[in-house]
């Protein structure tokens, strides 16, 4: 299948100071695609997807997203545009409940790229909180939800926002077993639906079964690429992670 | 439903203050319900951006004295009519207010807050030492010697602070239930959680900051006519600030209603307590209500009273 390109990072660096996060680094996300992005402790996978959302704006090269240049652009108009992101460390709306967290995104997002969606906000976030599996917890107070229930908000959030790309954060990182194989599952459901996912993540057993294609980063330069196998062959990828 | 109640409610509060002013009671209580009318204003204005948005601002005694002095000094100037004084300070209110809202930019948490600070202070230095304006001997404003419908000056302010306060609460009301309030709760809850899912948080918060600057310099419109001597350190004076910020954080900062208690509540013991203990209490009144308020019920009065509905149905 060869599915059209949906983002399109060529030559992007970022420094801070005198300290080089990333150094001109490309890569494609392709619609629908299951895309892992992974690397050592300091690697500059949250810088690359801070410059991608927009939080942080890069010094060098250039972002385009489903044929627009979104170099430029404030974080906010990248989300309306379909980029929608979790946090590594949650960050909910502590005064809302967990439906009124979704119906930020969706009203301010979803709505602006949809004229008319925003008939329905309440029953659209209920509705990705029953596919995520929060509805339980829908008129909860969001500032007293335990770990994996942020996690599952912060997904379900940026779900709310009708995004064509969702990048997700090391969603997974410090939770059990159990609950990573329901995250796992969760990403795998909004695959289905048709929407392009970048994992960043530390735990390989995740990565490796759920992407469809990898890139590697070490000290902000991308050192491979390829599909999980061939990621797990590679002598440079072992470098980056054990030395020699 | 509610909002039509709401208006009949304040639709009847100013018939009744109307009617109030007919009865030619003591000019004292007029005089004393324009001050908290006032409060209610500024507290009001101030909560849009504190408490809505998340920005402290501690320079409301500048935007309030700004407004003020674009009143004096207009009267001075020409024979304005009395809206054209408060669409006048509204607009340099709302002005200033937009160039607070430009700080936000750069500055977040304690670093804004001083920096309203500072800006009330470069405005009052701006005033002290422009000598059209008054410079530091100060400004008199001679009152028009009759007012349609109404016996005496004040009475006329009375009813107009009324119309401010109640509009002001509107506004609020309003911005609290629409989208626009929606978008502010987000960024005070975490400013870059809200950019990312699609809140344009630079142009909101400058919404947010120059429809409460306009509100604080309207505030201030109607004070030259009724001190009719202004000068810049009572008018720039830092109750002003304190109380606009304590009483929104007393009556509880996340709805419009929080303002309205707080500046009724505090303004009128302050009043009271300026006729019968002395008039040098008033700020040390606020000091420890605010403290009390902080340590035992850091949501205000409403928070209270959702904690005690919630804590029973829980």
């Amino acid at each position: 299948m060869t599915a059209g390109i949906l983002l399109d990072v060529r030559g992007v660096s970022k420094r801070f100071g005198g300290f080089e996060a990333l150094t001109r680094v490309s890569l494609q996300v392709r619609e629908g695609e299951r895309f892992g992005l992974i690397g050592p402790n300091g690697s500059g996978k949250t810088t690359l997807i801070n410059c991608v959302s927009g939080a942080l704006g890069s010094d060098e090269g250039e972002i385009r997203f489903a044929g627009h240049d979104i170099t430029r652009l404030p974080a906010h108009q990248r989300t309306r545009l379909g980029i929608a992101r979790s946090f590594q460390i949650p960050k909910p709306f502590v005064s809302m409940t967990v439906l009124e967290n979704l119906c930020i995104p969706a009203e301010y997002a979803a709505h602006a790229r949809f004229p008319g969606a925003g008939a329905d906000v309440v029953a659209e976030a209920m509705e990705i909180l029953r596919l995520i599996g929060l509805e339980a917890k829908a008129h909860a107070p969001a500032a007293g939800l335990t770990q994996i229930e942020l996690r599952k908000l912060e997904l379900a959030r940026a779900m709310a926002a009708r995004p064509r790309l969702l990048i997700s954060d090391e969603s997974m990182a410090g939770l059990s077993s159990a609950e990573v194989d329901e995250i796992l599952a969760i990403l795998l459901a909004l695959n289905e639906r048709g929407i392009a996912i970048i994992m960043i993540e530390h735990i390989m057993r995740a990565v490796m079964r759920f992407s469809q294609r990898i890139v590697v980063l070490d000290a902000g330069a991308r050192i491979a690429e390829g599909g999980p196998g061939e990621i797990l062959n590679n002598p440079a990828v072992e470098k980056a992670y054990l030395g020699e | 439903m509610r909002g039509r109640a709401l208006l009949a409610v304040a639709v009847a509060l100013v018939v009744l203050a109307v009617a109030l002013t007919r009865l030619s009671a003591n000019q004292y209580y007029y005089f004393a319900a324009y001050v908290i009318f006032q409060y209610v204003v500024l507290a009001t204005a101030w909560n849009i951006l504190g408490g809505y948005t998340g920005y402290v601002n501690f320079g409301s005694a500048g935007f309030f004295a700004l407004g003020a002095y674009t009143a004096a000094i207009l009267i001075k100037a020409f024979p304005v009519p009395f809206p054209v004084l408060l669409l006048a300070a509204g607009t340099v209110g709302g002005l200033l207010g937009l160039s607070l809202g430009y700080l936000t930019l750069r500055l977040r948490g304690v670093f804004f807050s001083i920096a309203t600070l500072a800006l009330a202070v470069v405005l009052q230095t701006l005033i002290v030492n422009w000598e059209y304006a008054g410079g530091s001997r100060g400004i008199y404003t001679m009152r028009p010697a009759t007012v349609l419908f109404f016996d005496n000056y004040v009475e006329f302010l009375f009813v107009v602070m009324l119309i401010l306060a109640l509009g002001a609460l509107a506004t609020a009301r309003w911005i609290e239930h629409s989208r626009l309030g929606r978008g502010l709760a987000a960024i005070r809850d975490n400013e870059e959680a809200a950019e990312c899912m699609g809140v344009p948080t630079l142009r909101l918060k400058l919404v947010a900051a120059t429809v409460s600057g306009a509100l604080m310099g309207i505030a201030g419109a109607p004070f030259p006519y009724y001190v009719t001597y202004m000068e810049p350190a009572s008018t720039f004076n830092l109750d002003y600030a304190v109380n606009s910020l304590a009483m929104p954080m007393i009556g509880g900062a996340t709805t419009w209603v929080g303002p309205l208690l707080g500046a009724v509540l505090l303004g009128t013991a302050q009043q009271i307590a300026t006729v019968t203990i002395s008039s040098a209490l008033n700020l040390l009144i606020v000091g420890v209500v605010l403290v009390a308020f902080v340590i035992l019920a850091p949501d205000g009065i409403i928070g209270l009273v959702r904690r005690r509905r919630g804590g029973r149905h829980a």
